[in-house]
């Protein structure tokens, strides 16, 4: 019982402290991106080849934390170790 | 799908789900002998069917007014040729760099467009086709979802830079900024200078292929998970609420995701011609 609702509470908190990076993350980017783009808008083409770049780095350990999380959600391997725990 | 007469349950359709179709079960963690022959299949299927139509693109194309496939193949090529003349300097290089990244994202965007297929369509098809061959009832589509590709991926990204950090700068030259980088040519640099390179090849490789795996792996499940959404449903009111989230989950996700694979596929392109780029800077 007590694994399961660690688990439980382990997996929202990847998530939820995930999406706090990337989204503070993403949002810094977004915001100097358009300050780049409204001082010199004819950078604005090679900006965003680099700004969509950036986007999947930031993303990329978030979305690696969701799908751990809800592999853990849904096909809890803990329980898994802790049946096969000598008693 | 798992045994007759009873539904399997959420957590039994999931593991079902991330088994591939293996020669024989992996019980290390390194172990060189499993064959994920799905991965191999699907990914191979790809790569044929990817070069197959860029062949025929290119053997149809006119000077004259393109049609509107030749368009499009222009323009990705277009594309991936200017972002390799900035990163990567050397024309003589680009000859194969240029058609590699080329390759890599065509093929790449093309495993992962797997995962816009009904996640349940190609195991439904396996399921009868499969047992009635001798095979076990696993299938899984998504190439890029199976660590091994996305390692090997990476892996022949990492040779290729070893290549031509060897080729440019001569294999003194290599060995001997390998030795003198980051911090400098001082002898008693060296040990730290060798160490810092080298974790910075084991950190870029790694990190190369397990965030394209992470990300389509990810993806996959979260499909299934919508996909769980409509197995719930009945002909109560609960239920048909399910069904309708499932459809409106399941598109909302796959729009995204149309947005998640493109910008993999093109990450792992670019993060390969940055990589071979750095293999021809000398400090």
């Amino acid at each position: 019982m007590e694994v399961i609702s660690f688990v439980a509470l382990a997996a929202g908190l990847i998530i939820g402290l995930g999406a706090v990076g990337a989204c503070i993350g993403i949002g810094i980017m977004g915001s100097k991106y358009l300050e780049a783009a409204a001082r010199q808008p004819e950078l604005m083409g090679e900006l965003q080849t680099k700004m969509f770049l950036l986007a999947g780095l930031i993303d990329a350990a978030f979305i690696i934390g969701t799908g751990i999380a809800l592999w853990f959600a849904t096909a809890n391997p803990f329980l898994d170790q802790l049946a096969r725990l000598p008693k | 799908m798992a045994a007759e007469g009873k539904a399997p349950t959420a957590g039994e359709y999931i593991v079902h789900h991330l088994q591939h179709l293996q020669n024989h079960k992996q019980t290390a963690v390194v172990d060189f002998t499993v064959f994920n022959l799905d991965s191999i299949f699907w990914s191979t299927l790809l790569g044929i069917v990817g070069c197959f139509f860029l062949w025929r693109a290119a053997k149809a194309a006119t000077s004259g007014v393109p049609g509107r496939f030749q368009a499009a193949v222009e323009l990705l090529v277009e594309m991936v040729d200017s972002q390799a003349k900035g990163i990567v300097h050397s024309a003589q290089s680009r000859k194969l760099v240029a058609p590699l990244a080329l390759t890599v994202f065509v093929w790449i965007f093309l495993m992962n467009a797997m995962d816009l297929l009904p996640v349940d369509l190609l195991p439904a098809i396996w399921h009868v086709a499969g047992p009635a061959m001798g095979m076990k009832d696993y299938q899984r589509v998504v190439p890029t979802a199976d660590l091994s590709v996305t390692m090997g991926l990476s892996l022949s990204v990492l040779l290729i830079c070893l290549f031509y950090n060897v080729k440019i700068k001569g294999f003194g030259g290599w060995v001997h900024e390998l030795f003198s980088a980051p911090f400098g040519n001082k002898f008693y640099l060296y040990p730290i200078n060798f160490a810092m390179q080298m974790i910075e090849f084991l950190a870029k490789t790694v990190s190369h292929g397990m965030r394209l795996f992470g990300n389509m792996y990810a993806g996959e499940l979260i499909f299934m998970l919508i996909a769980l959404l409509g197995g719930a449903f009945t002909l109560s009111a609960t239920g048909f609420a399910l069904a309708a989230l499932h459809v409106v989950a399941g598109s909302a996700w796959a729009i995204f995701h149309i947005l998640i694979i493109t910008l993999q596929a093109f990450v792992f392109m670019m993060l390969t011609l940055v990589y071979v780029g750095q293999a021809h800077d000398s400090h």
